[in-house]
C-alpha cells in the first residue's frame, strides 16, 4: 500500500504554489503526479490588448527571476517581423543585461539548493554575494529586478562609458566570491554524498522529454540558443557552452557554477566592445510593424524561452504565444524522481530550477459533439462546494 | 525532604536546566546568525518562543489517530529529559552521591525523548509525520548502539565503575579521559551521537523542513509543542553536560573553575553549532551506514585502546 506525501500547494520546498503527489512505499517514491494551475494569470491574453511597447513591461512580469529573458525573446521576435537590424551597442547592452541576470539567477538557485539540502549557511552566503549583482542592476537600469530595458530596435538606457570601470570592479569582486563558492561546493564530501548519482537524467531522457537549458546540458546534450540561434552580441564574443555528462544533481550544480564564470567573461568582453562603439547609439527608428508572424528565442537561465507573435499591421499583437523553459523541464520529474527516496526526490524536483508561474496556462473543456463549453464558472463553484461537503461528511 | 524537592525542581533540576538550555539555544542561534551574516535573536527569544507557544497559541488536535498518545508523548519526553538531567547534575555538582548504576539509568532516560517524539508522531496520523517517525526510528536504532558502546567504554576506562560520581572521581585523579587517545575517539563519536540525539543537521532528517515540513512535529501546536520545545532546550544542556562529565573531567564550581566549567559547556555547544552550520542534511540510509559502520568501529577501536591502557 502506498501513501501520498504531498509537496504543496504550500510547502517550504517550493516558493510557488503547486502540488506534487509522491506515491511512496516506505521512503521510496513509486509514482509521482503533479497539479499545477494555482497561478494562472492570463498573460498571453493580456498581451493581445497591449501595444507593442507595453507588452515588454508585461512579459517582463512572466517570471520574476529571469525577468529579462522574456523581453529578450519578444524583442528578437518583433525584430524578425519588422526586419530590423539593431546597432552593435544595443547588442552589447542586451547581452550584458542577459548575462548579469544569468549570474543572479544561478546564484539564487544555488542558495535555494543549499537550503533544500538543509545547508542554510550556503543559502545565506550565496544570497549575500548575489546582492552586488542586484546593486549593479540598479546602477545600470534603475531597478533591482524587472529592469524595463528593452524596446523594439533598441534599449531604453545607455551604459555610459564612464560607468564601465565601476561595473568591472563589481565583476572582479564577484569572481573571487565565485571561486570561494565553487571551492566550498565542489569539494564538500557531504554534498557529494547527497547529490552524486541522485535524480539522474540520461541523454535519452532529455531528448525524449525535450528538456532545455542547464538541465539538458548537465546530461551531455549540447544545446544553447545563444550559440545555436545567435542573437544579440553572443556571436561577437568568445565563450563556450558548458556541459557535463553525469546528468545527476551534482552535474547540474557544476554546470550552473561554471556557466557563471562564462557569463562574467562574456560581460567583460561586451564591456570592452562597448568602449569601441559610439555612446548613445542605442536605438534605430521604427515607423511601423508590418503584418506578419515571427518567432523569437532567448536562452534564459533555465533554458530556452520561445515567443511567437502574429501581427496584422496594427500596434497590437493578434496572437502572442509564450513557452517558458519550465514547461518542458518539469515533465522530466517522472524520470528523475521515481525510484528515489523522498529526500532525493525533493532535491531532484528543485534541481531543474522550476518556475511554475511562468509556465501555467489555462485549459478549456469543450463538448466534442455540441461544441459547448463545459465547466463554466458557476459549475466550478458548484463542484468545489460539493467537494467541501464531501470532505466535511468524511471527517464527521 | 524539602531540600530534595528544591534540588529536583529548582537547582540543579528542572528550572535551572530549562533556563540554561534556553540560554544555550539562544547561543546556538546567535552563532548560527553570525556564521550566516545575520543579526540573530535577542537573548530572551527562546523564552518568548516558549511562553508564546505555552500561553497564547491554540492547541489543535489532529482528527485521526490517538489523541491521548499524541498529547502524552511530549509530557513523557519532558519527564525523561528532566530525570536524566537531575541524575547527571546532582553528582556532577557534588550535591548528592547518586546510586550505583545511575549511568545506565541516565542512558535509558536520554533515549526517552527521541522515542516519545516517534510515538507522538505515529499517533498524529499524518503521512509526513509517519515518514518522520520512521526516520526517527531508524536513527534511534543506529545511534543508540554507538551511544551504548561509548558508555561501556567509559565504564571500562573508569575501572568498571557504573556510578557517575566514581567516573568523575576517576577523572579527578587521573586527569580528564579526553587526555588519552581512546578519549579523543570517544569524544568524536559522542559529538556525532549528540548531533543525532538533538536532531540537528546533518542528522535532522526526522524533521527535514524542506522535505517533510518538520516531519515528526508537523501536527504539534500550542502547549503540546511548547513541551517539545522545552524538552529540546533541556536536551541542549543535558547532552553537553553529560559529555563534560564522562570525558571532559566533570564540573567544578569553586572559584576560577566555575569559569572553566562554563567555557567547557559553551565550547561543546559551539562545536555542535558549527557542525550543523557547515554540513548539509544526509539521507537516512547514509546516516545509518555512518553510525553502524564508522562510528561503531571508532568506538570499538577506542575500547581496544583502553584494553591496552591508552
Amino acid at each position: 500500500m502506498s501513501k501520498i506525501i504531498p509537496i504543496g500547494p504550500y510547502h517550504p520546498l517550493q516558493e510557488e504554489p503547486e502540488l506534487f503527489k509522491l506515491y511512496c512505499e516506505g521512503e521510496i517514491v513509486k509514482d509521482i503526479k503533479w497539479e499545477t494551475g494555482y497561478n494562472h494569470r492570463g498573460i498571453e491574453k493580456l498581451s493581445e490588448s497591449k501595444t507593442f511597447d507595453q507588452v515588454f513591461f508585461l512579459v517582463e512580469r512572466v517570471c520574476g527571476i529571469c525577468s529579462t529573458s522574456h523581453p529578450f525573446a519578444f524583442a528578437n521576435c518583433m525584430e524578425e517581423i519588422a526586419d530590423i537590424e539593431i546597432t552593435n551597442r544595443t547588442k552589447y547592452i542586451r547581452s550584458i543585461i542577459g548575462e548579469l541576470e544569468r549570474i543572479h539567477s544561478h546564484l539564487l538557485w544555488l542558495g535555494l539548493a543549499g537550503h533544500f539540502l538543509g545547508y542554510n549557511t550556503v543559502f545565506m552566503w550565496v544570497w549575500k554575494y548575489r546582492e552586488p549583482v542586484l546593486d549593479l542592476f540598479e546602477m545600470i537600469t534603475g531597478n533591482r529586478n524587472s529592469y524595463a530595458m528593452f524596446k523594439i530596435g533598441g534599449v531604453r538606457r545607455d551604459i555610459p562609458n564612464d560607468k564601465i570601470p565601476a561595473i568591472q570592479e563589481v565583476l572582479d569582486g564577484l569572481k573571487k566570491k565565485l571561486d570561494l563558492l565553487t571551492g566550498a561546493v565542489m569539494d564538500d564530501p557531504v554534498i557529494h554524498a547527497r547529490t552524486k548519482g541522485v535524480g539522474v537524467l540520461t541523454r535519452e531522457d532529455i531528448i525524449d522529454y525535450a528538456a532545455v537549458g542547464p538541465t539538458a546540458r548537465a546530461s551531455g546534450v549540447d544545446i544553447d540558443v545563444r550559440r545555436d540561434d545567435p542573437y544579440a552580441a553572443y556571436p561577437l564574443v568568445n565563450w563556450k557552452v558548458i556541459t557535463a555528462k553525469e546528468g545527476d544533481v551534482f552535474a547540474k550544480v557544476e554546470v550552473r557554477l561554471l556557466e557563471m564564470y562564462e557569463s562574467v567573461s562574456i560581460i567583460e568582453q561586451c564591456l570592452e566592445g562597448l568602449k569601441n562603439e559610439k555612446e548613445g547609439d542605442i536605438e534605430v527608428p521604427i515607423d511601423e510593424i508590418p503584418a506578419g508572424m515571427g518567432t523569437g528565442r532567448a536562452e534564459a537561465p533555465r533554458g530556452e524561452v520561445f515567443h511567437f507573435v502574429r501581427t496584422d499591421g496594427s500596434n497590437f499583437p493578434v496572437r502572442h504565444k509564450i513557452r517558458a523553459p519550465s514547461y518542458v523541464n518539469i515533465a522530466t520529474f517522472r524520470k528523475s524522481c521515481i525510484g528515489q527516496t523522498i529526500s532525493d526526490a525533493t532535491i531532484s524536483l528543485a534541481a531543474v530550477d522550476p518556475c511554475y508561474c511562468c509556465t501555467e496556462r489555462m485549459a478549456y473543456a469543450y463538448d466534442a459533439v455540441t461544441g459547448k463549453k463545459l465547466l463554466n464558472g458557476s459549475e466550478l463553484v458548484k463542484l468545489s462546494q460539493d467537494r467541501t461537503d464531501e470532505i466535511r461528511k468524511k471527517s464527521n | 525532604m524539602y531540600k530534595d524537592l528544591l534540588y529536583y525542581l529548582i537547582f540543579p533540576g528542572f528550572i535551572f536546566i530549562s533556563v540554561a538550555g534556553a540560554f544555550l539555544s539562544w547561543f546556538d542561534r546567535k552563532i548560527t546568525a553570525w556564521v550566516q551574516f545575520r543579526k540573530g535573536p535577542p537573548v530572551l527569544q527562546p523564552f518568548y518562543d516558549f511562553f508564546k507557544l505555552l500561553l497564547v497559541k491554540e492547541t489543535i488536535l489532529p482528527a485521526g489517530g490517538s489523541r491521548l498518545t499524541f498529547l502524552m508523548a511530549p509530557v513523557f519526553a519532558l519527564a525523561g529529559a528532566s530525570v536524566s538531567g537531575i541524575l547527571i547534575m546532582l553528582p556532577a555538582l557534588g550535591l548528592k552521591s547518586g546510586f550505583s548504576g545511575d549511568i545506565i539509568v541516565i542512558f535509558y532516560m536520554l533515549a526517552i525523548p527521541s522515542v516519545t517524539y516517534m510515538i507522538g508522531a505515529l499517533a498524529a496520523g499524518n503521512p509526513m509525520a509517519s515518514v518522520g517517525a520512521s526516520r526517527e526510528m531508524k536513527l534511534i536504532i543506529s545511534y543508540e548502539l554507538t551511544f551504548l558502546l561509548i558508555v561501556a567504554a567509559i565504564i571500562l576506562k573508569a575501572d568498571m565503575s557504573i556510578k557517575v560520581q566514581d567516573i568523575i572521581l576517576a577523572q579527578v585523579e587521573k586527569g580528564p579521559f579526553i587526555g588519552s587517545l581512546s578519549g579523543i575517539l570517544l569524544f568524536v563519536a559522542f559529538v556525532f551521537c549528540m548531533q543525532a540525539k538533538l536532531g540537528l543537521v546533518p542528522f535532522d532528517m526526522a524533521e527535514a523542513e524542506t522535505e517533510i515540513t518538520h516531519g515528526s512535529f508537523i501536527e504539534y501546536s500550542g502547549t503540546a509543542y511548547a513541551f517539545i520545545r522545552l524538552t529540546k532546550y533541556m536536551m541542549l544542556f543535558i547532552l553537553p553536560a553529560f559529555l563534560c562529565i564522562i570525558l571532559l573531567g566533570g564540573f567544578r564550581t569553586d572559584g576560577i573553575h566555575l569559569l572553566w566549567t562554563v567555557m567547557k559547556m559553551i565550547g561543546v555547544v559551539l562545536l555542535i553549532t558549527l557542525i550543523r552550520n557547515t554540513n548539509p542534511r544526509v539521507r537516512i540510509d547514509q546516516a545509518m551506514r555512518f553510525f553502524f559502520i564508522w562510528m561503531n568501529l571508532l568506538v570499538i577501536a577506542a575500547i581496544v585502546l583502553i584494553y591496552f591502557g591508552l
